[in-house]
C-alpha cells in the first residue's frame, strides 16, 4: 500500500534493528569478557571494546580448565557433542522404526502401542526426575553416556513427526513398490528413508540442540569430572563465591557453549525451521 | 502371455459395503479390455483386485491358467500404471525404470538393454538421467508407462492413467497407448470414467454401474445396442434422449400420439404398456418425409463448429439434436424429425434392459 | 486416518516397534509409575525403610506455605515471561513482515537465541547484571537503585524474567512471522480499500486472523516457563534469595535433592504431572481442530 511507506519502513528497520542488538548484547558482552583479563573485569569498568586476552583465554579454557571445574572445556564439549549426537540418532533411529511400524503395517495392537508412544508426549523428564534417577542408578549407569542419553531419548515427538511425514506419501508409492516387487524392508531402505531425508535431518537439528542444552539431567547423573558436559561446566565455575570466579574463563567457556547449536542454526537455518514448526516444540 | 478371467468375484468392505458384487469376464490374450463407468462403480477396485493390491472377498482371478488369489502383487507378473503415475520422486528416470528389474535380480546388463529400448519406445532417453519433478505431466506419464514395459509383464493394468493430463495431452496420449499395445501384444485392462477414451482404446468394452457389469461387448457394439438404459446414456456424447412413449402395436410406439415405426422390437408387447423411447441426438433428421416424425420446439442453440445441437422438447421431454452446420436455420423454433426404424431404442421402465429382438 | 496399503506380518511390526517400547517403558512409564507409588510413602531419614500414608504427603503439602509460594511464584513468572517475549515478538514479527527485501536476514538475526542453553542465558544476563562488575548494573546505580538480584528477591525475579524472555523471543518471533505470512495480502488488501488505517487494520484484521498462532503460542510459553526455565533459575539464583525465586519445578528438585524429602518431592511431580496432562490437552485439541486429517 503505498501510504506513508517510507515513514513506515524506516520505523520498521528502527524497530528490528534495536530489536537484533537487544537480542545480540548480552551475547556481545560474553565475548568481550573472553577478551580481558581477570582483574578488567572485577573493577566494574569492562571497555565496550574487545581487549586482547583472547589467545590466552581460549587455550586456557580448552585445555587445562578454570580453578573451579578443572576440567578442560575441550573434553566437556566432548562430552556434550557425544550425547547430543546420541540423543539426536537414538531417537531418529527408534522412531522412524516405530513410526514404520504403526503406519505402514495392520497388527492387532498398532493402537495401543501408538498411545503407549503418544502419552510420552505430556511429561517432560523434569516431572519425573527422582525415579529416572533411581532407575538409571539401579541399571548402573550413572556417569555413563548410555545413561545420559536413554531417557531423553523416550519421547514421542520424532515419533508424531514421522508419522505425519509419511502420512503425506501417497498410497500409490507404496503400491507401485509392492508390484516392482519390494518387500518391506525394500520399502524402507529404498524409497521411504531416501524421501524422509529432509524430515531426518531437520529432526536432526532440533534434537542436537535440545541434547547439547539439556541441563537438570546431566547435573543429576554426572558426578565424575570427566563426564561433565560444557553446560554443566560453566555453571559450576560461577556458583562458588565471587572472589573465586574466573569470569573471563566462565564467559569463555559460555561463548564456546554457545558456538556449536548458534552455528547449527544460522547454517541451517531452513532445516531448523522446519523441524521446529512440524514438532511443534 | 496370457489372458485373465474373473470368476464371480466380489469386494466387500468392513461395514458389509459391497464395492464389487460378483463380476465374471472373461479377457483374451493380447487384447485391449476398458472397464468404464461413473466414479463409485467399482472398476478400480476391479482392478485392484486383478493387481494384488485389494484382498479378493469371493470368487477367483486366473492370469493365465494359474488362480492369483493369494499371489503377492510382485509374483502375478503384472505391471501397474497409476492415475498419479506414482514415480519414485527420489530415483532417476533410468532408476525408477530398473527398480522393479532389480528387485527381481535382473543381470545389470539386460537391466540396461530393456531399459535403454522401452526409452527409445517412448521418446524419453534424454531424460533418464533426470529426477521426476524435472519432467512435463506428459514425460512423467510416459516414463510410469516405461517403468510398466521393461518389465514384460502378461498383462499391463492401467489406472485412469491420462485423467492427470490436459486435454490436447490426452488425446495424443490416447493414441500412442493404443498403437503401443499393438506393437506388444500385451493383455491390457484399461480403468477410465471417459467414454471417449474407452471407446477409442478397447477392443472389449465393460460397461460397470453399482459394483456390476452392465455390458461387455465391442465398442461399435455397445454402441449400436445398449443392452441397459444406462449404458445407452453414458455411451455416447451428447447423451442419448429418452422419451416416454406407449406401445401400439408389433413393431410400433408412439411418443405423445406421435407414432414411430421400430425394427429392433420384442414380441408380444402388450399395446398401450408404457415403454422408454431412446433415440441418439445424431440419428434423427430434421425434416423428410419418412412414415415416423417427431414435432420438436427447440428453445436454443449450441454452437459446435462442425456441428450443432439443438435443445428443446419433444412431448414435454428434454431432446437434444444434432446436425451439421448449416443444415438446419439456426432461428428455426419448431423442426420436424424424421426417424428411421432402426435407430429407435426400447427400454423396460421397470427393468431398464432393452427391449429389443431376442 | 489410515494408509489404503498395507504391509501384513506377524512378528516384524513389533520387531520394529520394540526398541521404542522398551526405552519408553524403562525410563518413562516405570518412573512415572513410581513418582505416583512414592507420592503414597513416606520414608524415614535413612531411606532404608517406607510406609505406606496415603495422601499424607499431598495433605503435609498443602499446609505448607511455602508449596503456595512457589505456586504464585511459578504464576507470576510464567505470566511475565509470556506476555513480555509474546508482545516483544509481534512487535518485531510484525516489522519483519513488512520488510521483504531481507527478510530472511533479520529472521536469522533474532532466531539464534534459541540454540543458547538455558543455563548459558541465565549466566549471560547474570554477567550483564551482575551487582559489582556488571555492565548495565552500573547504570542502575547511578540511578540510585540498590541493585542487588543476590540479596533482593524482586530485582532476581526481574533478571530471571528477562534472561527467560530474551531466550523465548525468538521462538515466537519465528511462530509470529509464519502466522503472519500465512495471512493472504489479498485481505489486508481488502481492507485498505475499505479505508482501514494501518493500525486498525493490524488490530481487526489481522491480530484476530493471528488469534490461532497466539493461543497456541500461549500454551507453549507456559509449559516453556514451567520446565525448560530450570536452567536459568539454577544459574541465576539457585532459587533464592530465601525462596523468592523458587517455582513449582525448583522446588521437586530442591526438595527432592537438597531436602531428602523423596515422598513430598513424588506428591509434587504428580500434581506437576496433572497440570502439564491439562496443558497439553488444551493444546491438543488446538492442534487437533488445526491439523485435520
Amino acid at each position: 500500500m503505498v501510504e506513508s511507506r517510507r515513514y513506515r519502513n524506516i520505523l520498521a528497520y528502527f524497530t528490528l534493528t534495536v530489536g537484533i542488538v537487544v537480542v545480540a548484547f548480552p551475547v556481545y558482552l560474553a565475548i568481550l569478557a573472553s577478551t580481558f583479563d581477570a582483574a578488567t573485569i572485577i573493577n566494574g569498568n569492562m571497555p565496550l571494546l574487545p581487549g586482547d586476552q583472547a589467545g590466552v583465554n581460549y587455550p586456557r579454557a580448552l585445555f587445562s580448565g578454570g580453578r573451579m571445574a578443572r576440567e578442560p572445556v575441550s573434553m566437556m564439549m566432548v562430552n556434550s557433542f557425544i550425547m547430543a549426537v546420541g540423543i539426536a540418532v537414538g531417537k531418529i533411529l527408534i522412531s522412524i522404526l516405530s513410526a514404520f511400524a504403526v503406519v505402514y503395517f495392520s497388527f492387532p495392537l498398532r493402537k495401543t502401542a501408538f498411545w503407549v508412544i503418544f502419552i510420552t508426549l505430556m511429561l517432560p523428564i523434569e516431572v519425573r526426575i527422582y525415579p529416572t534417577y533411581k532407575i538409571v542408578a539401579d541399571l548402573g549407569l550413572l556417569d555413563t553416556y548410555t545413561g545420559l542419553i536413554m531417557p531423553l531419548i523416550a519421547s514421542a515427538t520424532g515419533t508424531l513427526l514421522f508419522r505425519q511425514f509419511f502420512m503425506t506419501i501417497p498410497d500409490e508409492l507404496l503400491e507401485a513398490s509392492k508390484i516392482d516387487g519390494a518387500g518391506p524392508f525394500r520399502f524402507f531402505k529404498d524409497t521411504l528413508i531416501p524421501l524422509s531425508m529432509t524430515t531426518i535431518a531437520a529432526l536432526f537439528v532440533i534434537q542436537f540442540i535440545y541434547g547439547w542444552n539439556q541441563y537438570l539431567w546431566p547435573l543429576l547423573i554426572t558426578t565424575k569430572g570427566s563426564m561433565q558436559t560444557i553446560v554443566i561446566g560453566i555453571k559450576k565455575m560461577i556458583t562458588t563465591q565471587d572472589a573465586l570466579t574466573e569470569w573471563q574463563i566462565a564467559m569463555t567457556t559460555a561463548v564456546l557453549a554457545m558456538v556449536p547449536p548458534v552455528l547449527v542454526v544460522v547454517f541451517m537455518q531452513r532445516l531448523f525451521v522446519k523441524g521446529l514448526v512440524e514438532t511443534e516444540k | 502371455m496370457a489372458g485373465v478371467t474373473l470368476d464371480t468375484v466380489r469386494k466387500i468392505y468392513a461395514g458389509n459395503v459391497e464395492a464389487v458384487k460378483g463380476v465374471s469376464l472373461g479377457i483374451e490374450d493380447g487384447s485391449f479390455c476398458v472397464l468404464v463407468g461413473p466414479s463409485g462403480c467399482g472398476k478400480s477396485t476391479l482392478l485392484r483386485m486383478i493387481a494384488g493390491l485389494e484382498t479378493i472377498s469371493d470368487g477367483t482371478v486366473n492370469i493365465g491358467d494359474r488362480v492369483v488369489n493369494e499371489v503377492e502383487p510382485a509374483d502375478r507378473d503384472i505391471a501397474m500404471v497409476f492415475q498419479n503415475y506414482a514415480l519414485y520422486p527420489h530415483m532417476s528416470v533410468y532408476d525408477n525404470m530398473a527398480y522393479g528389474l532389480r528387485n527381481r535380480g535382473t543381470p545389470k546388463d539386460e537391466i540396461e538393454k530393456r531399459v535403454k529400448e522401452a526409452a527409445r519406445i517412448l521418446a524419453i532417453e534424454p531424460f533418464l538421467a533426470r529426477k521426476p519433478r524435472a519432467l512435463s505431466g506428459g514425460q512423467r506419464q510416459r516414463v510410469a508407462m516405461g517403468r510398466a514395459i521393461v518389465r514384460k509383464p502378461q498383462v499391463f493394468l492401467f489406472d485412469e492413467p491420462l485423467s492427470n493430463l490436459d486435454a490436447k495431452l490426452r488425446v495424443q496420449m490416447r493414441v500412442e497407448i493404443k498403437r503401443l499395445q499393438r506393437a506388444l501384444g500385451v493383455t491390457s485392462i484399461y480403468v477410465t470414467h471417459d467414454q471417449v477414451e474407452a471407446m477409442t482404446l478397447s477392443d472389449k468394452l465393460v460397461v460397470m454401474s453399482g459394483g456390476q457389469i452392465e455390458q461387455v461387448g465391442t465398442p461399435s457394439e455397445v454402441y449400436r445396442r445398449p443392452e441397459t438404459r444406462f449404458v445407452a446414456t453414458f455411451i455416447g456424447s451428447p447423451p442419448m434422449n429418452i422419451l416416454p412413449g406407449k406401445v401400439e402395436g408389433p413393431g410400433r410406439v408412439s411418443v405423445g400420439g406421435q407414432v414411430l415405426n421400430v425394427t429392433d422390437m420384442r414380441d408380444g408387447l402388450p399395446p398401450g404398456s408404457a415403454i422408454e423411447v431412446g433415440l441418439r441426438p445424431e440419428d434423427v433428421q430434421a425434416g423428410g418425409s419418412s412414415s415416423s416424425t417427431l414435432a420438436m420446439n427447440v428453445d436454443f442453440v449450441e454452437e459446435l463448429g462442425a456441428t450443432q445441437l439443438f435443445h428443446g422438447k419433444v412431448a414435454g421431454a428434454e431432446f437434444i439434436v444434432q446436425a451439421s452446420t448449416g443444415q438446419i436455420a439456426a432461428d428455426t423454433r419448431k423442426l420436424t424429425l424424421s426417424v428411421d426404424p432402426g435407430n429407435v431404442h426400447l427400454f423396460d421402465p421397470e427393468t431398464t434392459k432393452r427391449l429389443g429382438r431376442v | 486416518m489410515e494408509k489404503r496399503a498395507l504391509f501384513s506380518s506377524k512378528i516384524l511390526p513389533y520387531a520394529l516397534l520394540l526398541p521404542q517400547l522398551v526405552i519408553t517403558i524403562i525410563f518413562f512409564y516405570l518412573p512415572a509409575s513410581q513418582a505416583i507409588w512414592q507420592s503414597f510413602l513416606l520414608e524415614d531419614a535413612f531411606g532404608l525403610s517406607s510406609e505406606f500414608v496415603g495422601f499424607e504427603n499431598y495433605r503435609h503439602l498443602f499446609g505448607q506455605p511455602e508449596y503456595y509460594k512457589a505456586m504464585v511464584t511459578t504464576v507470576v513468572f510464567s505470566t511475565s515471561v509470556a506476555i513480555l517475549s509474546l508482545s516483544c515478538a509481534l512487535l518485531l514479527a510484525t516489522q519483519a513482515d513488512k520488510q521483504l527485501r531481507g527478510g530472511e536476514g533479520y529472521k536469522t538475526l533474532l532466531i539464534w537465541p534459541y540454540a543458547v542453553a538455558p543455563a548459558i542465558a541465565g549466566v549471560l544476563w547474570i554477567f550483564m547484571f551482575h551487582p559489582t562488575l556488571g555492565t548495565l548494573a552500573r547504570p542502575i546505580k547511578a540511578m540510585g537503585i540498590d541493585w542487588n538480584p543476590m540479596l533482593n528477591g524482586k530485582h532476581a525475579m526481574t533478571l530471571l524474567v528477562l534472561s527467560a524472555t530474551w531466550k523465548q523471543i525468538s521462538y515466537n518471533f519465528l511462530f509470529f512471522l509464519a502466522g503472519l505470512q500465512a495471512i493472504p495480502k489479498s485481505v489486508i488488501e481488502a481492507a485498505a480499500i475499505d479505508g482501514a488505517s494501518p493500525l486498525r487494520r493490524f488490530w481487526t484484521i489481522i491480530f484476530p486472523l493471528l488469534s490461532p498462532t497466539t493461543f497456541f503460542l500461549i500454551v507453549v510459553n507456559i509449559v516453556y516457563v514451567f520446565f525448560d526455565t530450570f536452567g536459568i533459575i539454577d544459574a541465576v539464583t539457585g532459587g533464592g534469595p530465601a525462596g523468592q525465586t523458587t517455582t513449582l519445578v525448583y522446588k521437586v528438585y530442591a526438595d527432592g535433592r537438597l531436602g531428602g524429602d523423596l515422598g513430598g518431592s513424588a506428591a509434587q511431580s504428580v500434581i506437576l504431572m496433572i497440570i502439564v496432562i491439562a496443558l497439553t490437552a488444551v493444546q491438543f485439541r488446538y492442534i487437533e481442530r488445526k491439523v485435520q486429517y
